[in-house]
Formats: structure tokens, sequence, C-alpha cells
């Protein structure tokens, strides 16, 4: 089983257009920016709304013009959207009552489906009764009871509080591994996406801009919005040998020699602060002024304005010593063993 | 006063939840004088409630009484007689009460509403109803008896449809409706609508709808002549008005006016 | 409140007994609660579909046909009747085919009285169904697609459960409005007692000659009803 897809959705102020694929097991998150067209996919690929182009291939086989109750998917909708005035055993067995199976086959298939996601104590309750956590899992388990070849996941965790989310991301992940055919989740959190799934799959403003697994994407981000994600400072510039020219005649020294049209990336915990500028010297040095300071975990991020807008992480020790304060003028620098460059030319 | 209160509020309630839909211009607190100037003779404004069967006539005697009587203002409220003798009895502010038969008169004079005793102005006889050209062929009484033959009357609650009861018994013929109208223009409007082949209405009602509908005279209609009593009320605020209005309806002037519209001298 | 102060001030007490057992009353009472109850039956079965087709599909005219919904709310009903004696009477549209095909005719029957308080009620059902459909999340008909619902399964097994109390609730209105129909009915189906004559047709015509018997069948329309939609109220609050 997999899925191979080139979804098009035209709205007045927005287009959607992603080539999407995901093979028998695979677990493709969907990440993006709210507004990006992540759910748009979704209700594309469910068949909720009609493609103005491209195709979905479910197997090898054509699946757009399939009405979405013909077509053999599962969705967990965001807030999960199970049936009010039914019990979580009859949420769960509306699906296979729907494919023709019978009434008691299907309540044994849904009570069987429920012990998996481990809430056999609550087949009777009603949506109402059931936790944020409990009801997730019987959105999970409504989806999965009718053996769908393609899976998907609307911002499965977003609707939970942030302890019940770290117990349903690990429950979940052993349940998609145990699913046999594609499943495509959709999120904006990346740390969902990256314990999740096994690709990433980033959409800005209705196109791709980067796929691949979570160490690549996390290390090379190719867009301010994955930077931002994945906390570096990230840069377009030229490169000839380990010299990067980024913006207005400044250049960085990088890691390793490549030639050519570039992203230049470093942590802001690579970047130090000198109140001077410092003697002897790493070669990337420059001065810059404090624009904001702000707590970051342990640490305390530092946003400067300079030849190049960065993001530095110093303890706050270091910042009593520099007295730093907005508008306050240091000098920052990073080892080039830091920065790494990679060609921005590579198709996405 | 307070259980005259009571009971308006208990007539509106039953018109309310009864859909208030007779067929008539049933306006009951409309024509509320305002009393101006009423000292000098027959002048000011004179309100008038009326059977509906008397509209078009009492609408051309009411031109012909200003005419003769400058400086008065007449305000007609035509309706059904008994819902007209209910709103006497509940107060409604009027001067003259012309009902369309002794009944609904006595309704009004037992409640002692009445000033003196009411004249009897004119008289209506039933004919047959039926469609233009009489295209089933029904002349007589009896003819209208044969069931194959959908017919209508009033209910035997109003006026026309006592009538009718009046004259079948004396003719001895017993006639099986498809329905009792609430009025005689209801019933009428099933002959015109076609829903029915006759219907007993007044002669009066038949000529004004002449254009659809044909009426019928029988001989048995003479046991059953309705007499239209008119009065002036006791609570008039015009009762010089009032008594003069009274007075010129029975004069030949007016009379011949009702006579053209169908009705019989007394 | 004050109306009905008003009737029960007024009504005859000490002859109420009498009043109460004569058989045009009983005849009336028994026909006006089946013909409401069978036209309530009607409307539930045209208008919940109607409703659907208003709120949740985006067929061309749905604006136009909206409106003609409510036509009869504020056509009166006596013109009403006129209408349906011009659609369906003895020379109408439909009714003169009826009649000559069938040999059926619908004035002056009791199916005639339903069609009429039908017609007059159904806006009523109509309007509080779509509010209740536009009111429902259309996406747990999404969901039901997803899960090899047909749209009729969707709307049989999510939906309508979803929207029950919207259609209790109009069918009640509806059921309220026909009880008291009088204008579409006397005109459309005439009077007859035991035949078409409804408790509002005789609360009429006893007003005519008798306003205290007026009083009693007007109480008795009033008491019944009451009890009725009470005891549904009840019910009703009792499952959900």
């Amino acid at each position: 089983m997999s899925l191979d897809a080139h979804l098009v959705v035209r709205r007045e102020s927005f287009t959607l257009d992603a080539t999407l694929t995901a093979g028998a097991g695979e677990v493709v998150a969907l990440l993006g920016p709210n507004g990006a067209g992540k759910t748009t996919a979704l209700r594309a690929l469910a068949g909720l709304i009609g493609l103005d182009g491209g195709h979905i291939s479910l197997d090898g086989h054509r699946v757009e013009k399939v009405p979405p109750e013909h077509r053999h998917i599962g969705v967990v909708f965001q807030d999960y959207l199970l049936f009010p005035h039914l019990s979580a055993l009859d949420n769960v067995a509306f699906g296979p009552r729907c494919r023709g199976v019978a009434k008691t086959e299907s309540r044994v298939r849904a009570a069987d489906q429920l012990a998996r996601v481990g809430l056999s104590e609550h087949v009777r309750k009603k949506p109402r009764q059931l936790s944020g956590g409990q009801a997730q899992r019987v959105a999970l388990a409504r989806a999965l009871a009718t053996d769908p070849q393609l899976l998907l996941l609307d911002e499965p965790l977003a609707a939970l509080d942030a302890r019940t989310r770290l117990d349903t991301r690990a429950h979940l992940r052993g349940h998609l591994a145990g699913h046999a055919g594609p499943t495509v989740l959709v999120t904006h959190d990346p740390l969902d996406a990256m314990m999740l799934a096994d690709r990433l799959v980033i959409i800005e403003d209705g196109r791709v801009v980067q796929t691949g697994d979570a160490a690549s994407v996390t290390s090379q981000p190719r867009t301010d919005y994955v930077a931002r994600l994945v906390g570096l400072n990230l840069y377009r510039g030229q490169c000839v040998d380990t010299r990067a020219g980024i913006a207005g005649g400044f250049a960085l020294t990088v890691r390793s020699p490549v030639t050519g049209d570039v992203f230049v990336a470093f942590p802001p915990s690579a970047v130090a602060l000198y109140p001077e500028r410092p003697e002897g010297s790493p070669r990337n040095t420059w001065p810059a002024t404090v624009t904001a300071v702000a707590r970051h975990g342990d640490a305390l991020r530092v946003e400067l304005a300079g030849p190049i807008a960065v993001a530095a992480d110093i303890t706050p020790a270091a910042a009593v010593q520099l007295a730093l304060e907005p508008g306050s003028r240091v000098w920052a620098s990073v080892k080039a063993t830091e920065v790494s460059a990679y060609p921005a030319a590579t198709n996405v | 006063m307070k259980a005259r209160l009571l009971t308006a509020l208990a007539l509106t309630a039953v018109l309310v939840t009864s859909g208030c839909g007779s067929g008539s211009d049933d306006d009951g607190g409309s024509g509320t004088p305002a009393a101006s100037g009423s000292a000098g003779g027959s002048k000011g404004k004179l309100t008038v409630l009326a059977a509906a069967s008397l509209t078009e006539s009492f609408d051309k005697i009411g031109t012909l009484f200003e005419q003769a009587n400058p400086g008065v203002e007449v305000t007609f409220s035509y309706g059904g007689s008994s819902g007209l003798a209910t709103q006497i009895t509940s107060g409604a502010p009027a001067d003259v009460f012309a009902a369309a038969s002794p009944a609904t008169m006595k309704t009004a004079t037992d409640a002692g509403d009445a000033s003196g005793t009411p004249a009897t102005f004119v008289k209506n006889q039933l004919v047959i109803a039926v469609p233009k050209g009489n295209p089933k062929g029904i002349t007589s009484l009896a003819a209208m008896a044969k069931p194959e033959f959908k017919v209508a009357l009033c209910a035997e609650q109003v006026p026309c449809g006592a009538a009718a009861q009046k004259a079948l018994t004396a003719a001895s013929i017993k006639v099986t409706p498809v329905t009792q109208e609430q009025d005689v223009k209801a019933a009428l409007s099933k002959v015109k609508l076609g829903e029915v082949d006759a219907a007993l209405v007044y002669r009066t009602d038949a000529k004004a709808a002449a254009a659809d509908v044909d009426g019928v005279e029988f001989p048995e209609s003479a046991q059953a002549i309705n007499d239209y009593p008119i009065v002036a009320l006791k609570n008039a605020v015009n009762p010089s008005g009032a008594s003069a209005f009274v007075t010129f309806v029975q004069t030949p002037q007016a009379q011949q006016v009702l006579t053209e519209a169908g009705f019989q001298q007394p | 409140m004050l109306p009905l102060a008003g009737l029960l001030v007024r009504a005859p007490w000490t002859t109420l007994p009498e009043r109460l057992t004569e058989p045009g009353v009983l005849a009336a009472l028994r026909l006006s609660l089946l013909t409401a109850t069978l036209a309530t039956g009607v409307c539930l079965v045209l208008g919940v579909p109607l409703a659907w087709l208003l709120g949740r599909t985006g067929f061309p005219g749905r604006r136009f046909v909206r409106a003609l919904v409510t036509v009869p709310l504020v056509l009166p009903p006596v013109v009403g009747g006129v209408a349906l004696l011009l659609v369906f009477g003895r020379r109408g549209l439909v009714g003169e085919w009826l009649d000559t095909t069938f040999g059926f005719t619908l004035p002056f029957t009791t199916t005639g009285v339903v069609v009429a308080e039908a017609f007059v009620a159904m806006p009523f059902l109509v309007i509080s169904v779509e509010g209740a459909l536009r009111a429902a999340d259309a996406r747990y008909e999404e969901a039901a697609a997803t899960l090899g619902a047909s749209r009729w399964t969707a709307f049989r097994r999510v939906t309508l459960p979803l929207i029950a109390p919207g259609v209790a609730a109009g069918a009640v209105l509806c059921w309220a409005r026909a009880l008291g129909e009088f204008g579409a009915t006397i005109t459309f189906a005439g009077n007859f007692p035991g035949r078409t004559q409804t408790m509002p047709l005789a609360v009429y015509l006893a007003l005519e000659q008798d306003l205290d018997a007026a009083i009693v069948l007007s109480l008795v329309l009033v008491v019944v009803s009451v009890a009725i939609l009470a005891a549904l109220r009840d019910k009703w609050a009792g499952v959900t």
C-alpha cells in the first residue's frame, strides 16, 4: 500500500499545490505554520474537498474522483468529532456498520479495537463522559476500525493538555507503527512531527518547501520558518570555498568548503558576546546592537541587530557581566566550526 | 363595567385563538367618536355598526345622509351581526346598530344597550345561489336535496343558517350539506369557486355577486323572511345624530337604495 | 396570560359539566387532536427533507424557496384556504384532475382539514429544523462520510439525532399552530360537525350565539393543549 498524490486546490486568496508520497507503513508529517494549507491538503486526501488539479493514487488506483464514503480512508479529526449521541462502542462500530458488517459483528470488532487502545472499561460511555486523552483514543480506534488503506490525522494532539499529550503521543506512536498502510499526519508542532513521523514534509503558503527525516530537516533548514522551528540562525548566501558572503559585503567563514548558492546556519548557543573587540580571534566577529533580551530555558536569548540579525543564547552570569539591555553595543563572534553551509539549489 | 371589560378580553382571546378569520371586515374597535361639537343638532361624528350584508347599501345611504345633514361625518363598522352585538354589550363606543336578525338585536336590547325600540327597516329573503347559467339546472328547494349535488348552507348559529333551516323545515325537505359555513359570504364564495353546486343565501348577497352567481327564487323562502332591525344606542356620543340616522334609513330615498340592492320593504 | 385569566373568570362554572358532555364538544376535540397530529406528521415527512435541502445544500434558487416557505406565515389563513381551493378544489389545478381521474376531492373532508393545517403549520417546522441544522456542526457529517456513510445514512444516524431537539421543538410549534388553525380550515375544508368542524371552528360558531359555550370550548382547547405540551416537555427533559 502506498500513497502518491499531487494536490492542487485553488481558493480565492491561496493556492495549494503540493506533492505528497508515503510508502506502506510510513508516517509522513505535514508540518507548517497556520494557514499554510496543511488541513486543506488533508481534507483533499479524505475527499471532503475536490481537487482543482493533480491526482491522488492509493496503491496505484486513482481515487481523486471517489467520494469520501468509498475511499477507504480513516480520519482522526482535530477535535475528534465523536458522535455525541453514541457510546464509545457505537462510535467505533459506526464505520464497520456503514461498510456492511452486521450489527453484532461490528460491535465485536469495535470492542476489540477499543481494547487495543486500552479503553475496555469505557465502551459504554458517551463522548462527553470521556477525558481528552480517552476521546483521542476512541477517535483513533474509530478511524482504524474500518481497516483503512490510508490513515489521516489532523493535529491529533493539539486539543490535549501538556501532560496528557506526553502519554498520548507515546501511545499514538505505538499504534501508528502497527498500521500497515501509509499515514499522513498534520501538525504545527515540530515535536509531535519529529516524534511520530518517519519523514517530514514542510508546507508554507501552499507549497512544499522541504522534505526529509527529522535529522536532515533540523540540521539543514531551508526556510526561516523551519530554522525558527528548530532554533537555528539561517541565512542565504554565496559561498566560495569556506567563505560565504551573506549581505552587503558581510561574510562568514564556514566549516567545510562549498561553492555556489548556499544556506548558512548556526545555533544561537554558538554565538559568543564580548564588551570589546576580542583579541587573537575567531575570524567571524562583528559589532552588533542588542534589540531584546528574554528568558529561553536556562539561558537568555539575546536578539542582535547589525550586519545580520542574529539570536544568541548566553548564560545569565555572562549577561550580568556584560550589563546587557536593549541598545547595548557588543561584539558578536561565532567559531567557523559551528557554521554549516549547504547548497540551496537542491530540489525539494 | 369590570365584567364588561373581562368579557371584552375573553372575546379578544377567543378571536385570537380561533385565527380571527371571518371573511368580513371586522375591525371591532374602529370608529371611536371624537365627540367634537356634538351639541349642535346633528353635527359631529356618527358611528354606525351594521350587518355585513348592508355594506354596499349603507355606504350609499351614508353619503346621502351626509349630504342631507352637512357637518355630520358617518363612520361604518361592518361585521357579522352577532359579533357586533357582542361588541356593543362589551362597551364598544357606537351610536347606531343595524342588525341582520331580530335575535342578534335582542342581545343588545336585553343588555339594555338600546335607546328606544328597534324598528324593522328592511326584509331579506333566501334564494338558491347557483353558478352563473345554472349548469346543474337546480330550480327548486326539492332539487337541492338530491344526493348527487354538493350543497353549502350557513351554520345554524348564524342568521342565514337559521333562516335556511326554517325554510327547509316548513317545506319538509331534508338537505345534507357538505359544509355549514360561518357566514353567508363564505357560503356564496364556495358557489363562486365551483366547490358546491348550490347554496342558500340572501337575495341581496346573490344580487351583489351577480357576475358569478345566479339567484333562483323559491316559494318556500316566504316562510323564512329575515327582518333587519335598527336602533339608536343608549351610550351614543351623538344621540341626535343617531336618531336622525335611524329615521333617515326609513325615508323613501334610503329605501330606494335598499330595494335596488335586493332588499324588500317591511 | 391576561386573556387566559379573562376566560377563566368569565367561565360558566356551574353549567360546565353539562356543557362539557355535549357530544359535539368531544367530536370537535377528537377531530382537532387527530388532524393536528396528522398534519404534524405530514409536515415532518415533507418539512425535514426540505429543511435539509435549505440548510445543507447549495442548490440554485435556495433563497427563493426559503422565502416561499415562509409565505403561509404572512398570508392571512383565509387567503391560504382560497389558494388551496384554487389548487385542490373541484375546479382547481390539481383537484380537477384528482376528481376526474380518481373521483377524489379534498374540500369538505377530514383529509382536507389535514392539508389546510399542514399548509399553515409547515413554516414553523421548516424554520425550526433549518435553524437546528445550521447550528449543528456539519463536520459530523464529514466524519460519518469518511467512515463510509452515504449522505442518507449520515443524515439518519448522525444529523437527525443531533438536531432532534430542534425537530421536536418545530413539531410542537407545528402541532400547536395546526391545533389552533381556523381560517384556512374553514375556507378549504368547510365546517361540518364530526368531519371538518375542529375546535376553533366550533368556538367561532358558538360565539355567534352563545358566548358561554364559546368560552367553555376555548377553555377545553387551552387545557388539553397545555396538558399535552407540558407532558411532552417533561418527557424530553427526562431524556436529554
